[in-house]
């Protein structure tokens, strides 16, 4: 299993590597100086060229993608424009909220769409299942902002149950998970759909594997087939694409940011990109790049723990 | 005593295009002690015959009449689920073709076999030891540490003895191996086929082997019961049913059997045509479409006829050519 997981998170840093260079390419090719973009129109020739010479511009370009590689390994990110502070800070700063956004996504997802999927493929062919099918192609269907207003309204407008708009008081726990209800259901409730249809589709494939039958043939409890013989098979996919997932799990993030006016790192990118403070947008989209790979290292490494057969491929 | 005593059984499916005839006045014995074979080619219900008798149909079969008493006192067919699921795995076990795919691949051999003793009420740890035992009796190396390791680390012959020793953990009183040799090589199947004999006289239970290998099934088997398109077509002792074959259908598939030519044919003999759509089952006999001994007389409904004591043959040229064998 160490071995397993140590080559893995290799594979990972090789990844990362890879994202870091494209990153440094988008930025390269983007049209337009950085540093007169920075300092408005108004600027000097004088100003704009000061800024450059900061910023590591007149360099040859080699030596800028050595300067942002080296730094982006060691934790340095470049500084704000305005504020000066290290864009790593900045970015830091407004994680927790979107990785408690994306946790409580998952949470919305697999507490829902597990036992529904499961309760789809045994049920197969009734009412139950059906409606579940349909059910989970809506929700797919919708995009998460859509969900989010209509969220919003419902619940925190109409009904006044939840609140609308805030990630709640700092320190506050309970508070905060109030806060979270409604922005989370918004990024998780097209996985609910994914990922039932998945686990439907996985589970009514094992339920036909001959160790099964076998499992049958020996009189083990219908309950003990299911969760211990099936289900921990039919699971594996599912994690593998939920590890995929969290990509698009992290840009709904930011309609749900913006939606319910919550801190993270989504509505930050959103302010960067208004106010052109392209060190935080690089920033932000290289941590998210991180926690994107980490999480589906994470995936990677739950599934080689349940799987014997991907542990020893390794 | 008999173990298992199968009278009348028929076995139907409801097909999208129709009802389907699976089974039909299916019957034999399987005494105690004894190794019955069952032997018949492909699609001949031999599967549908152990679903049945383990209660594992599936949804859309149907047992329309017939019983399957097993110990002489409870009929399998009225049993309810959950007195059947009592009854697979601690008195009727059953390894499986295919070894590669019958045990959980996710789940490590020890807990596939400690959970197969749930019902004993014994601790973990003497469930554990039980384990060790059996897959030493069936000569799996370093045993202890087998039990931590998960099926993709066996070989195929391996996983087919942890099957075996699966199967008879709990000393059942009939096993129902299903062509348990068939996906192996024909070394490990000899050495397979043995195990299984020393077991079966060890811990007495009787076996009920689906096979397609006539040689095997009389080298294993006491008994044998042909099997043509879900019916019982001969049935009886393996020495009465191999010498002295009265149907024609067990006398051209002894024929077919390559390990009967005595002389070099670049071409195996079979027996031409199809096994019958058994949604429009023929009247008379299930086998006359490919009889070369065909005439009038098999047009009509045909019945079992006793040959000898402990042999019959559902066939009505069994009476005449008795005589003729005779003279023959």
């Amino acid at each position: 299993m160490l071995n397993y997981a140590v080559k893995r998170l290799g594979l990972a840093v090789a990844i990362v590597s890879v994202a870091m260079f494209l990153l440094f390419c988008m930025i390269y090719l983007v049209p337009g100086d950085p540093a007169s973009v920075a300092l408005g129109p108004r600027a000097t020739d004088a100003m704009k060229e000061a800024l450059r010479v900061k910023m590591g511009l007149d360099q040859p370009i080699w030596v800028q993608f050595w300067n942002f590689f080296s730094g982006a390994w060691t934790g340095d990110l470049g500084q704000e424009v305005l504020s000066g502070r290290p864009v790593l800070d900045v970015v830091l700063e407004q994680l927790p909220f979107t990785l408690a956004l994306i946790a409580g996504g998952i949470t919305w997802s697999v507490a829902i769409g597990i036992p529904l999927g499961c309760w789809a493929a045994i049920n197969r062919g009734s009412f139950a299942d059906r409606l579940v099918g349909i059910l989970s192609v809506a929700v797919i269907a919708v995009p998460s902002f859509v969900i989010a207003i209509y969220a919003l309204l419902i619940f925190s407008v109409s009904l006044r149950w939840l609140p609308a708009i805030g990630a709640g008081e700092p320190g506050h726990l309970g508070d905060q998970i109030v806060h979270l209800i409604l922005p989370s259901l918004a990024v998780g409730l097209g996985w609910v759909g994914y990922i039932a249809r998945m686990v439907r589709a996985s589970m009514l494939e094992v339920l036909e594997a001959s160790h099964i039958r076998t499992a049958r043939a020996f009189g083990l409890p219908e309950n003990m087939i299911t969760y211990r013989y099936a289900l921990t098979i039919a699971i594996l996919p599912t994690i593998t694409l939920l590890g995929v997932g969290i990509g698009q799990m992290l840009s709904s993030a930011v309609f749900a940011e913006i939606v319910f006016a919550r801190p993270g790192v989504g509505k930050l990118v959103y302010d960067a990109i208004l106010t052109r403070n392209f060190p935080v947008v690089t920033g932000a989209v290289l941590v998210t790049t991180v926690i994107f790979v980490l999480l589906n290292l994470v995936a990677d490494l739950i599934v080689g723990a349940l799987d014997p057969r991907v542990r020893s491929s390794f | 005593m008999t173990t298992l005593s199968v009278s009348g059984l028929n076995v139907w499916f409801s097909t999208e295009d129709g009802p389907l005839h699976a089974l039909k006045d299916v019957t034999f014995d399987i005494p105690e002690r004894r190794i019955v074979g069952i032997v018949g080619e492909s699609g001949c219900g031999k599967s549908t015959l152990i679903n049945a008798i383990l209660g594992l149909l599936a949804d859309n079969g149907e047992i329309r009449n017939g019983e399957i008493l097993f110990e002489g006192q409870s009929d399998l067919t009225k049993l309810t689920r959950r007195e059947m699921q009592d009854l697979r795995g601690p008195r009727i076990s059953t390894v499986f073709q295919d070894p590669m795919g019958a045990l959980n691949p996710v789940l490590s051999v020890g807990e596939q076999m400690i959970n197969i003793q749930y019902r004993s009420g014994q601790s973990k740890a003497e469930k554990a030891a039980r384990a060790i035992e059996m897959l030493k009796l069936v000569r799996i190396p370093d045993a202890d540490s087998a039990l931590n390791r998960y099926p993709h680390q066996f070989s195929g012959g391996m996983k087919q003895r942890i099957a075996i020793a699966m199967s008879l953990m709990m000393e059942p009183a009939l096993l129902i191996a299903d062509e348990p040799t068939t996906a192996l090589d024909a070394t490990l199947e000899v050495a397979t086929i043995e195990l299984l004999q020393d077991l079966q006289e060890q811990i007495g239970c009787s076996v009920m082997f689906i096979s397609h290998h006539l040689g095997v099934i009389a080298e294993l088997c006491q008994d044998v019961v042909v099997m043509y398109a879900g019916e019982v077509v001969e049935r009886g002792t393996v020495r009465d049913v191999f010498h002295d074959p009265r149907h024609p259908y067990t006398r051209r598939l002894l024929e077919c059997d390559p390990a009967r030519q005595t002389e070099r044919t670049r071409v195996l003999p079979t027996i031409p045509g199809e096994i019958p759509d058994l949604r429009h089952r023929p009247e008379g006999c299930v086998f006359a479409p490919r009889c070369l001994e065909r005439h009038p007389g098999c047009d009509m409904a045909q019945s079992e006829r006793m040959v000898a004591p402990g042999h019959a043959a559902r066939c009505n040229l069994v009476d005449q050519s008795a005589a003729e064998g005779e003279s023959a």
